[in-house]
């Protein structure tokens, strides 16, 4: 078969091309199905060519759950937008939907009046048994009342269009369908495949076979939809033509902005990283990332369990490194007692909690915000502890920094929270100017004149880090009860209490560091939404979009949860009514309530899924109402 | 006559003197066992030596557990850390991994080495982390006030186990060598030179070096290396262990170990020398570690116990690996942030 052509944008007849402001897609197929990549190669043709993007994935906790089943999907939403947009989108427009399993699964998440392209070739009775479907759904025209159809047989027209390639099994041939499904789309959207051609050479080049047969697999799904009659018309969302900040971007997911952060964070500090850590969902591509880059003297230790994981990381810390580990909820309760002796020794080391929906083993692979109380309260004793959050995947990036920035100029541990939508989601990244970034200030004392292991910085508190191999500051820390200054072991009533205060002081000091909020939207009004973490793009759309209706409503994001801002509380006082938007039972509802003289609405939703903008609007309109 | 075997010296690597003194690692601070416990005497055992290798106090770190054994490093005038139970391993693996030039010791017991702590030994073991690990066993916790530990015999009769220990117990050094350690070695706290001696040989060896001391707890449990300690029967209760030399013990050197297939077994010896055919000699450097395995396997009151070092291999350490790779890639590939940052598709806006 002769290889169709490539796009040619010339050809495109772009008055019949639906022209949409941001348009929502999701892929949907079985976990085997190449999904992921499908969607990343859709997100970053995309974004090259200069839409704004946000990304959600959303797979299953098993890696290969049984083929066609609903346990087994994995799903890929992106949102492409002409202008700037803060999440993935509430709902979908478009719906690619690889089996039956897919269609039943994400149907009803579909705008009305959406497109939905099913591969009508894995309509079979078994798949749709194992969808819970007694006949084909296509048949029924009730079910998809209301939606634009297009049967597709992508399986069958992925193996004729790769027909000849005798290298290759059916098996391989039919991996290949996402690709045509891809190249359909690419047409749809009126977008170019060289991003994905080239990705492919670059991805298979040591398969040659398989950078022909997904070359012309995407090729023939978009000459499919150049010939087929099916489509009533492509759609095109505009390149943004709003303030775009000027500079070069890429696309980054909340762990690789992490990685790429704390790898900045130990050049600036001129130091090594070290990263001890134990594999677990959704924070191990964080240690998969790091492994990788050792050239910049970074030194990983995947561990025998959490727990070898923060001792290996404050051990590392007495030594001298940059020391970070990071796990999900379950990991972290098993550090506890670890970050304790790290809070009592005061070495700088950073906790990258990704959440993820608990409790127990909970939803591995979903998102939540319910450990805040766990990292600040979650230990035994009085244990305080810096708690700052990332608001958005490229954030990650400046938040990795804050948080090794905050730990060694203070010596203490510090959390940083992520979650799973933010590690997985992504997001174009304005890459910085490395020059910008101020240096991390590291100060190791020699000098063992009027050396005490506890001698405290008298604006900071923190004591001295002091690097074995010094010789004459030779000194012992632990976890026992002891005098501040020599640090030597005492059971004395007033040196516990006096430690006790001091390490509190020392957490809260960290408060004359932080930049002033900042809030978006009226100074003082009806509403302020105070929000945390990984929300912060719904919230924003949500407030934008009442602010547009002429509501009196602001919004403010908390970074640093621990010491909490010091302009907060006057923020508060000036809104007759507040709002906390979490995705928890409202943990920071709680802590603002106990904090401050005020009265929190919360919004709360643990369904391991992130907010929907919608869902903050009604909110937001039940409460002025 | 003499009326006990000399336990065999064993030579420490050769170099120059050192300028320091045993009173150069004591610390600040007052000991605080009870009165007789064994650890004083493997405390000052541990500053001699010090001194005498030499290793400057600076480079030099103690890390511990929980436990009273783990109290150890506040009584030492290098670097130190009292850590958690069970995890002093973890931290140690960290500071070699940071800096491999640091002389890092493990002071653990059997309760917060075997029991809390045995995943991190485990592996520390495994990976031939850089670090000594010497374990104080006493078959009993003492800081918690006597109960029985994972090395208790069976039957032991403690605060917890009223009726007798229904725990089957470990064999530290089987487990070490199950563990694939490097070097492991067994001694005791009033056997004065061969401590030294071992002390000397665990702190020469690159990798992790495991090293059982039975230690005497007065308080909870007095009488558990009696066997050992009484002159009148420790030596036909021990086999000293002498790289090249026949498995030899007994007040009169009368007895021997013979391996029979795969089993020990004693038998009578000429004191002489002449009939001693058919004798293991002893061999620390055994690719294979069932020899090894083997000896840790003698008990009492079946078999001598063997002290001295029961093998010793080299194995290139985890931490000196992991460092290798390190400076590998930093000397083959450029190491830019910015070409890092720009490692994707990227996008401009003018
Ligand atoms: S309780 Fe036993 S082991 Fe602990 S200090 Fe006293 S004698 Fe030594």
């Amino acid at each position: 078969m002769a290889e169709p052509p490539a796009s040619d944008s010339s050809a495109i007849n772009t008055e019949m091309a639906r022209l949409m402001d941001s348009v929502v897609v999701r892929f949907s197929g079985d976990s085997g199905d190449g999904m992921q990549l499908t969607g990343d190669q859709f997100t970053n043709t995309s974004a090259v060519l200069g839409n704004d993007i946000s990304t959600f994935p959303d797979f299953p906790a098993e890696i290969r759950a049984p083929a066609g089943t609903l346990a087994g999907l994995s799903g890929f939403q992106v949102n492409l937008a002409a202008s700037d947009i803060y999440t993935a989108g509430d709902a979908p427009q478009v719906l690619v939907a690889m089996n039956p399993a897919a269609l039943a699964a994400n149907l009803s998440d579909l705008e009305p009046g959406g497109v939905v392209i099913v591969n009508e070739d894995a309509f079979t009775r078994n798949n749709l048994r194992k969808a819970g479907f007694e006949s084909s759904p296509l048949d029924d025209e009730s079910y998809l009342q209301g939606y634009e159809v297009h049967r597709v047989p992508l399986t069958s027209m992925t193996r004729a269009a790769l027909d000849d390639l005798d290298e290759l099994s059916n098996q391989q041939k039919d991996l290949c369908k996402n690709a045509f499904a891809l190249g359909l789309a690419f047409w749809l959207f009126d977008r170019p495949m060289e991003t994905t051609l080239a990705f492919y050479q670059e991805k298979f080049a040591k398969r040659p076979q398989v950078v022909k047969a997904n070359t012309r697999a995407l090729k023939a799904g978009y000459a499919y939809g150049e010939t087929t009659e099916a489509f009533q018309s492509r759609m095109s969302v505009p390149t943004r033509t709003d303030d775009v900040p000027p500079g070069t971007y890429r696309r980054i997911t909340g762990n690789e902005a992490v990685v790429l952060g704390l790898v900045t964070a130990a050049q600036k500090a001129n130091k090594t990283l070290f990263y001890g850590s134990y594999p677990i969902t959704p924070a191990s591509p964080i240690l998969e990332g790091l492994a990788a880059l050792k050239r910049f003297d970074v030194r990983t230790f995947q561990a025998e369990d959490e727990i070898a994981a923060i001792g290996s990381v404050i051990g590392a810390s007495f030594a001298g490194a940059l020391s970070v580990t990071a796990s999900s909820g379950p990991g972290v309760s098993l550090k506890s007692e670890g970050i304790n002796l790290a809070i009592v020794m005061e070495l700088p080391l950073v906790v990258v909690d990704v959440q993820r929906g608990g409790p127990s083993t909970g939803l591995p692979t979903k998102t939540e915000q319910a450990d805040l109380l766990s990292v600040l309260y979650g230990r035994n004793g009085e244990s305080p502890i810096p708690v700052i959050a990332a608001a958005t995947a490229a954030e990650c990036f400046d938040m990795a920094i804050e948080a090794c920035r905050i730990a060694i100029r203070h010596m203490t541990p510090i959390f940083l929270l992520t979650d799973g939508y933010l590690a997985n989601s992504s997001e174009p990244w304005l890459l910085p100017d490395l020059e910008l970034i101020e240096p991390i200030e590291v100060e190791h004392r020699t000098d063992p004149n009027g050396y005490q292991p506890y001698l405290r910085d008298e604006a900071t508190l923190a004591r001295p880090w002091v690097l074995p191999g010094t010789p004459g500051l030779e000194h012992r820390v632990g976890g026992l009860g002891k005098q501040d200054v020599t640090g030597n072991v005492s059971y004395d009533p007033q040196d516990n209490e006096h430690m006790i205060k001091t390490r509190a002081e020392k957490v809260a000091r960290v408060a004359d560091y932080l930049p002033p909020l900042e809030v978006n939207g009226p100074d003082q009004g009806d509403l302020l939404i105070i929000g945390w973490g990984g929300t912060y793009g719904a919230i924003r759309a949500a407030v934008e979009h009442s602010q547009s209706e002429g509501r009196s409503v602001a919004s403010c994001h908390l970074r640093h949860l621990n010491p909490l801002p010091k302009d907060l509380g006057k923020i508060l006082s000036r809104y007759r009514q507040v709002l906390v938007p979490e995705l928890n039972m409202g943990q920071l509802s709680m802590l603002l309530q106990a904090r401050y003289p005020v009265r929190v609405v919360g919004l709360n939703k643990v369904q391991g899924q992130p907010f929907r903008i919608r869902e903050i609007v009604s909110k937001i309109n039940d409460i002025l109402t | 006559m003499t009326d006990t075997v000399e336990p065999p010296v064993i030579k420490p690597p050769a170099g120059e003197p050192s300028p320091l003194t045993r009173k150069d690692f004591v610390s600040d601070q007052e000991v605080r066992w009870c009165p007789g416990c064994g650890d004083y005497a493997i405390l000052a055992q541990m500053q001699k030596i010090l001194a005498e290798i030499g290793v400057p106090r600076e480079q030099t770190v103690f890390v511990s557990g929980i436990g009273c054994s783990s109290r150890f490093p506040y009584y030492m005038d290098t670097y130190g850390i009292h850590s958690i139970h069970g995890r002093a391993p973890t931290l140690a693996t960290g500071i070699k991994a940071v800096n491999p030039d640091l002389t890092v010791w493990v002071i653990t017991g059997d309760g917060d080495g075997l029991s809390i702590g045995g995943n991190h030994l485990l592996h520390c073991m495994r990976r031939n982390v850089d670090v000594k690990v010497i374990l104080f066993n006493n078959r009993v916790y003492g800081l918690t006030k006597g109960q029985y530990s994972p090395t208790s015999l069976p039957g032991h009769r403690t605060k917890s186990t009223p009726m007798g220990s229904i725990d089957y117990p470990l064999n530290p050094i089987s487990v070490a060598i199950g563990a694939e350690a490097t070097f492991v070695a067994r001694t005791q706290d009033t056997n004065t030179k061969h401590l030294q001696e071992t002390l000397r040989r665990a702190a020469a060896h690159r990798g992790t070096a495991f090293v059982e001391i039975f230690q005497n707890c007065v308080v909870y449990n007095p009488t558990a290396w009696d066997h050992t300690t009484d002159s009148s029967v420790r030596d036909d209760n021990i086999v000293y262990l002498e790289e090249g030399k026949p498995l030899v013990f007994g007040r009169d050197s009368d007895k021997g170990i013979r391996v029979n297939g795969m089993i020990p077994e004693v038998i009578d010896v000429d004191s002489n020398g002449a009939a001693n055919e058919g004798l293991a000699v002893h061999q620390e450097s055994l690719d294979n570690s069932s020899y090894a395995y083997m000896l840790s396997r003698m008990q009492h009151p079946e078999f001598p116990l063997p002290f001295g070092v029961l093998r010793c291999v080299d194995r290139p350490a985890y931490t000196d690996m992991l460092v290798d790779q390190v400076q590998q890639s930093i000397d083959s590939s450029d190491a830019d942030l910015n070409a890092l940052l720009h490692s994707s598709d990227t996008w401009v806006v003018e």
